[in-house]
């Protein structure tokens, strides 16, 4: 149980019990899908974006705790970051969440999620709405698979 | 001396048990991957309707063909050529018996459930449909036995209807015979259901589409390990089912045909040991089954999934069902037990697996934390992703049971899922 509690954390329930910015942009300049055709769940992120800066960003879908937590805490990071970040900032959460590296600073409460490094099979979870993010800035027309 | 070989010798008229005189432990000794621990937890494997374990007398078969006399069949006049096709051609008998068709060259070789179901619809189903024509399947079906219909549909401008089912998981059959009455040309229906668990009545399915001449090929993929399967009884034109799921290795699959169709079907794919005569104007194929296997086929996988069937067959697949059904029945009592588990698929006629939701926590992290407990389900959409549609979820999760599964492996399921509760805090 002690290691389930090191994927599990408190932070994570909360957010998957509570996911914050839970709802859909009317009028987002931005927004793309992300599904994980592994377990079918499907995530959509919605942006609004003014000089360079993410004023506002949202999710809604329906996903395990670790992606909808994620998205939850990916929205808490992302919100009044000037986009040049979001590529730096998912380069280093992948990291968290796939080696052993050290966290790096910066990343804030986002590093909870270092305990799906151990969780191989959950990785695609935990970065699935960053993957949507991506498409989205990227202006991918269709739905943005993690495989 | 395997316990299943003890089992058979005292019991030698057909091999089967009554119930609750299987030696469960005596069974499980004979899969050598069931006395492992994972995350320092005895395994139970519970994800057997995905694939199912091997006994040693498999493994031993394969091992002894490649380190014995493996060579490429038919075509050897060499000793192991003719040891390998001999073997081969033993475990196609054995297939012909474990389902009661009257000939062996009713018997097709293929990679899997998958690639028999693609096989009639390209040949079988080239041939007969067409635009305007409709084929029948039901909600219930795994995407194996959608999505090559769906493809076939698109080549020739004919339609996929899809016969609906109740809350329970069971097909509704005044519209199933309400559809059969549109122009149907083929039917094709899952035996059991990889994501409900209902048990189909074949028979009455099949009888209802011959009233109207109509074709029927029956997926049965989840049901051959769960029940004895007879051909000529159910009268089906084809029934597929895959080597992995019934105790052999993966890479197998069997497609049984009604010979006469079998015989006016053209090719499914061309090459070597399909063909009696080449010349570049022209080609003659060879007799069946040889006409759907072409190139060399996976020998030393066939040769073992004829040991899956020696070893089943001194089981008894009756005493099997008992015990499964058994298993079913307990686990369906102690799953309704806990607060917010609610169980997918409860028709009347089941077998072997239980498909279930908790309040609040995705299948997925069930899994998870089921697989840290020692005990591997499986979470998802099974493959039915029209099935989760039905019901509203994205996902479930599934504990299928096989002939090694015990009851205390059930007791270390639900105490699991307790876990997964409370971690939770639902």
């Amino acid at each position: 149980m002690s290691d389930l509690r090191d994927l599990y954390q408190e932070v994570i329930l909360d957010h998957n019990k509570r996911p914050r910015n839970f709802r859909i942009l009317p009028q987002p300049t931005h927004h793309a899908d992300g599904v994980n055709p592994l377990c079918g769940d499907r995530i959509s992120v919605y942006l609004d974006i003014e000089d360079g800066v993410i004023q506002d960003i949202s999710f809604q879908g329906a996903g395990c705790a670790i992606s909808s937590a994620s998205a939850s805490l990916m929205t808490e990071a992302l919100k009044g970051k000037p986009v040049a970040e979001v590529e730096h900032l998912f380069d280093a959460f992948h990291d968290v969440v796939t080696t052993d590296c050290e966290c790096p600073k910066g990343l804030g409460k986002l590093s909870v999620l270092a305990g799906v490094r151990d969780y191989p099979s959950r990785v695609k979870c935990a970065t699935l709405a960053w993957h949507a993010v991506r498409a989205a800035l990227e202006e991918h027309k269709e739905a943005v698979a993690t495989e | 001396m395997s316990a299943l070989h003890s089992v058979a010798a005292s019991h030698p008229v057909g091999g089967e048990l009554e119930r609750g005189k299987l030696d469960i432990a005596r069974i499980r000794a004979d899969f050598p991957i069931l006395r492992q621990r994972v995350h320092g937890k005895s395994l139970v494997y519970l994800d057997n309707a995905a694939s199912v374990q091997k006994p040693k007398a498999v493994i031993d078969a394969i091992s002894e063909c490649y380190s014995g006399y493996y060579a490429n069949i038919h075509r050897g006049v060499h000793l192991l050529s003719e040891r390998s096709t001999i073997a081969y051609e033993k475990a196609r008998e054995k297939v012909r018996t474990f389902l009661n068709a009257a000939s062996v060259q009713e018997i097709i070789f293929t990679r899997n459930t998958t690639e028999s179901i693609n096989l009639v619809a390209n040949s079988f189903g080239g041939q007969v449909i067409k635009a305007g024509d409709e084929i029948l399947i039901t909600g219930m079906e795994h995407h194996s036995n959608i999505v090559p219909w769906q493809l076939l549909c698109e080549r020739t401008g004919a339609k996929l209807k899809v016969a609906p089912f109740t809350d329970a998981g069971e097909l509704i059959l005044e519209e199933y015979e309400r559809l059969l009455d549109g122009p149907v040309k083929l039917v094709a229906f899952v035996h059991l259901s990889n994501a409900l668990g209902t048990l189909n009545p074949a028979k009455q399915l099949i009888a209802m589409a011959h009233a109207r001449g109509i074709p029927v090929l029956v997926d049965g993929a989840q049901s051959v390990p769960h029940l004895a399967v007879n051909v000529q009884e159910l009268d089906c034109e084809f029934y597929a089912f895959s080597a992995h799921k019934i105790y052999g290795p993966s890479g197998v699959g069997v497609l049984y045909g009604k010979k006469a169709l079998l015989e006016a079907m053209p090719p499914y794919q061309g090459g070597g040991d399909m063909i009696r005569l080449v010349t570049f104007e022209k080609t003659d194929y060879a007799d069946l089954p040889n006409k759907f296997e072409a190139g060399t086929p996976n020998i030393a996988d066939v040769i073992g999934l004829g040991a899956a069937l020696d070893w089943l067959n001194a089981i008894g697949l009756g005493a099997v069902a008992a015990h499964e059904h058994a298993l079913l029945d307990y686990a369906t009592g102690q799953l309704s037990e806990i607060p917010g588990l609610k169980i997918m698929g409860t028709a009347r006629d089941k077998a072997a697996l239980v498909a279930f939701t908790m309040q609040g926590i995705h299948p997925h992290d069930i899994g998870t934390i089921l697989d840290r407990e020692g005990v591997a389900i499986r979470a998802g959409h099974h493959c039915a992703q029209p099935v989760m549609q039905r019901y509203g979820v994205p996902a479930t999760a599934r504990a299928s049971f096989a002939i090694y599964n015990t009851r205390d492996e059930v007791d270390v399921l639900v105490a699991a899922l307790w876990k997964v509760k409370e971690l939770f805090g639902s």
